[in-house]
């Protein structure tokens, strides 16, 4: 079993398909993990009986001859914000609470029709706000590296559960670094899509501008194939570019030669702690060894990504979760008397105090009166910075910053939201922006707890991060 | 005091497309609750809607057709607001960019035709339906999603005769370019009203109110004479009126407030993310301007210059899509649109009263080719008044060629003059009183002959020739 659950995913679906492991087998040892380290706490919900029947359906199919399929026989586990039968989607929300959907999210269709296990939904943030997986209705999720640490977040549970071998990768969601934050924090490959790259459909939306699903996995080759099984155009999604698309898993170099890195002169401006800009110096000193060639650029606003961004996704989010009032799903309070009643006290009995700061927030920058001062300033800048980018881009393939500015942190260790909201400076300009980026483990720093890299592209560049991030994975010693 | 009255008019009109505006649910009227619904119309969490191409056209035609500008990229937004009919908690509607803006209508009023000015027509989603119960409150998501255009005029009425009159004149506009049924029993065409009242030639407009929950065009006119008469008698006394928003109760011929402005919902519009701005070609703009069909107003016109008809036929004829369809197939048969216009506004539409009261755009039973022959038979002398009036009677029942009938049911009309003159000398000897009116200077007494030899006949006698010998004979 312990051989299973080391393999990645390129080399387990290569075992299933040649016939070296049935999908069951596989299966099985993913449950059998799942018991054994319970205490994670990564998973919302899972039905076993369900996945072994579907490991099961795939190696009649495989007995018949059909191998077909990216993922094929692969147990991957999807964040609590995706739809699907069977299990529940509650987005660790007690408002959402026994919520079966009545329809698929498309990635979790593209999922099951490259021949992967739907495992669990993961454990996250409530409605993906948060950064340290504390805001869960569900209890807190324990970074495998360090229980006392968090996994980050909100994709806190997705992180971890790769990272405790419990599947062979994991979908998050990352609005302002949900993806990457955690995968730097447990030690995982995570990355984030360019906005429409992936569909959004039935995936529950926190902020439906910023929104991106994502894949997750234990090293860069296997986060590609992932991120070749969800991709793709979907009419159902109006957001979804129409463009066309080749393969990115398998594209490796043998030489980065002939590519360019952007430092960004503001990043190191900014708070970072010094084992994190060790690793980040150590990492330039690599590529710069490797042949990639450095250049200086500027995005002078960076930093004000954070304020257009609180502004931004609070605002579709009081939108976006106004819909769960006691009518139609989800949790009704048992005493309410009147519709008036129904609303407020669903809510707020519903929804966990993190969700209802931004919810306020949210409504305060879009009512009249405020409206020019904060949301349509912020859109204006929103577009600054994303001219900002495309400058920057005409100079260089990528930017690299840190993840995070720290490693994990333990529990309850940042006081007050805002300086929760600060710990996502590096990757929250990403979303504004719109772009792909990809962060992935580059060495221990404090309590040798792991070390995120972010590779940031321009639209639709994924190819080019994953590129420069396996070649580091490979050849970094 | 004398006051102007101004009136400007919000209506609600649901487009006549195959599926809903943001999914792809049957978009039709009534069926089994939420049978017509999915993820999207529901609102259930990680839905998203996707632009109905129909609905965009629909509503571009409603703006070709009222002179409005079409902006060829627009976007749509959210209007934040809680009701347990709308199912996400806001309503996709349009606020700064509206598809149409800046057009206008010509309507009819006593005074000869006078422009409104449209100052907007946008695209919406109507919502769900609240079903009141003895057991408690249920909700139908059938409507929900059900494509919505509204049309906003500029305060351009003054009276509740132009405010009908231009419900009308929409009403019709948007029936023939074949956007919407219009059917107001069926919610399909709502309007709100929004009236105020200044001193007579003031410059400042009043304060206005908006009334809401108006359901017919008998309704309308009640409500606005009501408000009209309420807010005179709130400035006589010297009391100031209060910008509400105000509910029509038509049982009670009463409006009660809703909510004031200071209550009024802010709704935090925004622009709707999960759409992208959508942009109209040159080319899809032209396509769907020829694609118009003639609108009531060029009908009117062409009716009264091609075919010399009077004002008040042409009218008649060209404000109903089906009746002016109907008119222009008789004419291609039966070239003599003043016998066409004649016959069917005044024995077709007899007929047809009782159907017209349920839809005004009911179907015509009749081929307009058969139609158009019982016209040609009664105009060329073949039957009289009274056997065409039987012949429609058939027809209407029905419908078939009428020349056979003329013969089998004997309505050949009676023309031959000697046969009629010794009917008619017959009729003189038996009534020799009447002669003596007659003779004595009261014309009317040719009418009683007349009806007279129509009798003897069954109806079948060529009125004009009877009347002839009638007046030869007794000199």
């Amino acid at each position: 079993m312990e051989e299973i659950l080391t393999k990645s995913l390129t080399e387990i679906v290569e075992g299933i398909k040649n016939g070296t492991y049935t999908s069951t087998q596989v299966t099985q040892a993913c449950i059998q993990q799942i018991e054994k380290t319970k205490e994670y706490n990564t998973l919302n919900h899972t039905n076993f009986e369900d996945a072994l029947r579907q490991a099961n359906e795939i190696d009649e199919r495989i007995a018949q001859g059909n191998t077909n399929g990216l993922l094929l026989g692969a147990p991957i586990v999807v964040k609590d914000n995706m739809c699907t039968y069977v299990l529940p989607t509650t987005c660790s929300s007690k408002i959402l609470e026994n919520f079966v959907a009545p329809y698929e999210a498309t990635v979790v269709s593209k999922l099951r029709a490259e021949g992967a296990v739907i495992l669990g939904k993961a454990n996250m943030d409530e409605f993906a706000m948060g950064s340290s997986n504390e805001t869960s209705a569900y209890g807190k999720v324990l970074n495998p590296c360090n229980t006392s640490r968090v996994p980050g977040g909100s994709s806190g549970g997705s992180a971890a559960c790769v990272c405790a071998h419990q599947c062979f990768g994991a979908l998050g969601t990352d609005t302002g670094g949900s993806i990457r934050q955690p995968a730097s924090f447990c030690g995982v490959v995570g990355l984030k899509p360019t906005y429409g790259e992936v569909s959004r459909r039935g995936v529950v939306a926190f902020a439906s501008s910023l929104d991106q699903v994502g894949p997750m996995a234990k090293n860069v080759a296997d986060t590609a194939l992932l991120f070749d099984a969800i991709r793709g155009y979907d009419a159902k999604d109006s957001t979804s570019s129409n463009h066309k698309r080749t393969p990115t898993a398998g594209k490796f170099l043998k030489t980065l030669k002939g590519l360019r890195i952007g430092l960004v002169k503001e990043i190191f401006e900014q708070p970072m702690n010094d084992d994190v800009r060790q690793a980040l110096e150590k990492a330039i000193s690599f590529y710069k060894l490797s042949g990639v060639e450095f250049v200086d650029v500027s995005i002078p606003n960076i930093a004000q990504a954070i304020d257009m961004y609180y502004i931004l996704s609070s605002a579709e989010a009081a939108s976006n979760l106004a819909r769960f009032d006691g009518i139609k799903y989800g949790r009704r309070a048992p005493e309410a008397k009147t519709v008036e009643d129904i609303y407020t006290l669903s809510r707020s009995q519903g929804f966990g105090d993190e969700v209802k700061r931004r919810i306020m927030l949210g409504n305060y920058v879009l009512s009249s009166g405020y409206f020019d001062a904060y949301y349509k300033k912020a859109t204006l800048c929103q577009e600054v910075l994303k001219q900002q980018f495309a400058k920057a881009f005409e100079m260089c393939d990528a930017l690299i910053t840190p993840t995070s500015p720290t490693v994990a942190f333990p529990f309850g260790s940042k006081a007050t939201p805002l300086e929760m909201y600060l710990s996502d400076i590096y990757t929250v300009p990403v979303n504004i922006f719109g772009g792909p980026a990809i962060s992935f483990p580059c060495g221990k720093g404090e309590n040798n707890m792991p070390i995120g890299l972010q590779l940031i592209g321009n639209y639709f560049e994924e190819q080019t991060l994953l590129q420069l991030a396996e070649f580091y994975e490979r050849e970094a010693k | 005091m004398e006051y102007d009255i101004v009136i400007g008019l919000e209506t609600h009109v649901e487009l006549a497309t195959q599926t809903k505006v943001f999914c792809g649910c049957k978009n039709q009227f009534g069926g089994a609750p939420n049978t017509h619904c999915c993820e999207v119309c529901t609102g259930m969490p990680g839905a998203l809607p996707t632009i109905n191409e129909k609905a965009v056209e629909f509503t571009v035609k409603a703006g070709l057709a009222t002179h409005c500008t079409i902006h060829n990229e627009f976007y749509f937004e959210r209007k934040n607001y809680f009701y347990p009919d709308l199912a996400k908690a806001y309503q996709i509607s349009q606020l700064v960019v509206p598809i149409c803006a800046n057009g206008y209508v010509e309507i009819p009023t006593a005074n000869g035709t006078k422009k409104v000015r449209i100052h907007e027509i946008h695209l919406e989603e109507d919502s769900g339906k609240l079903i009141h119960t003895p057991m408690g409150s249920l909700i139908d998501y059938n409507r929900a999603g059900v494509p919505l255009v509204e049309t906003v005029t500029e305060p351009d009425m003054h009276s509740a005769e132009e405010a009908i009159s231009y419900l009308n004149t929409l009403k019709s506009i948007y029936k023939y370019i074949g956007i919407s049924e219009c059917k107001m029993e069926q919610g399909a065409l709502r309007c709100d009203v929004n009236i105020s009242l200044k001193p007579k030639g003031a410059k400042q407009l009043g304060n206005r109110t908006e009334m809401k929950n108006i359901n017919s065009f008998k309704a309308i006119e009640r409500a606005i004479c009501y408000e009209i008469e309420r807010q005179k008698g709130l400035l006589e006394q010297g009391k100031p009126v209060v910008q509400e928003t105000l509910r029509w109760d038509d049982a009670l011929g009463q409006n009660f407030p809703m909510r004031s402005k200071e209550d009024a919902q802010d709704y935090r519009y925004f622009r709707e993310p999960d759409l992208l701005p959508i942009k109209i070609t040159n080319k899809q703009l032209s396509a769907w301007k020829e694609s118009l069909p003639k609108l009531p107003a060029e009908k009117k016109a062409e009716y009264m210059q091609a075919y010399a008809l009077p004002e008040y036929d042409a009218g008649l004829l060209s404000q109903s899509k089906t009746l002016s369809t109907f008119f222009d197939a008789c004419v291609q048969t039966y070239n003599n649109p003043k016998a066409l216009s004649n016959f069917i506004l005044n024995e077709l539409n007899k007929k047809r009263n009782a159907e017209l009261v349920e839809d005004e755009d009911a179907p015509i039973a009749i081929t307009p080719a058969h139609f158009a022959k019982l016209v040609e038979l009664y105009q060329t002398g073949e039957i009289a008044q009274a056997g065409a009036r039987q012949l429609l009677d058939v027809l209407y029942e029905t419908d078939q060629d009428p020349t056979p009938l003329v013969e089998s049911m004997g309505l050949k009309q009676q023309n031959n003059a000697d046969e009629l003159e010794s009917i008619v000398q017959d009729i003189i000897h038996q009534n020799p009183n009447a002669v003596a009116d007659y003779q004595g200077g009261n014309k009317r007494a040719l009418a009683f002959f007349v009806g007279q030899v129509m009798k003897a006949t069954k109806g079948k006698a060529n009125a004009g020739l009877v009347n002839q010998i009638i007046t030869k004979l007794l000199g």
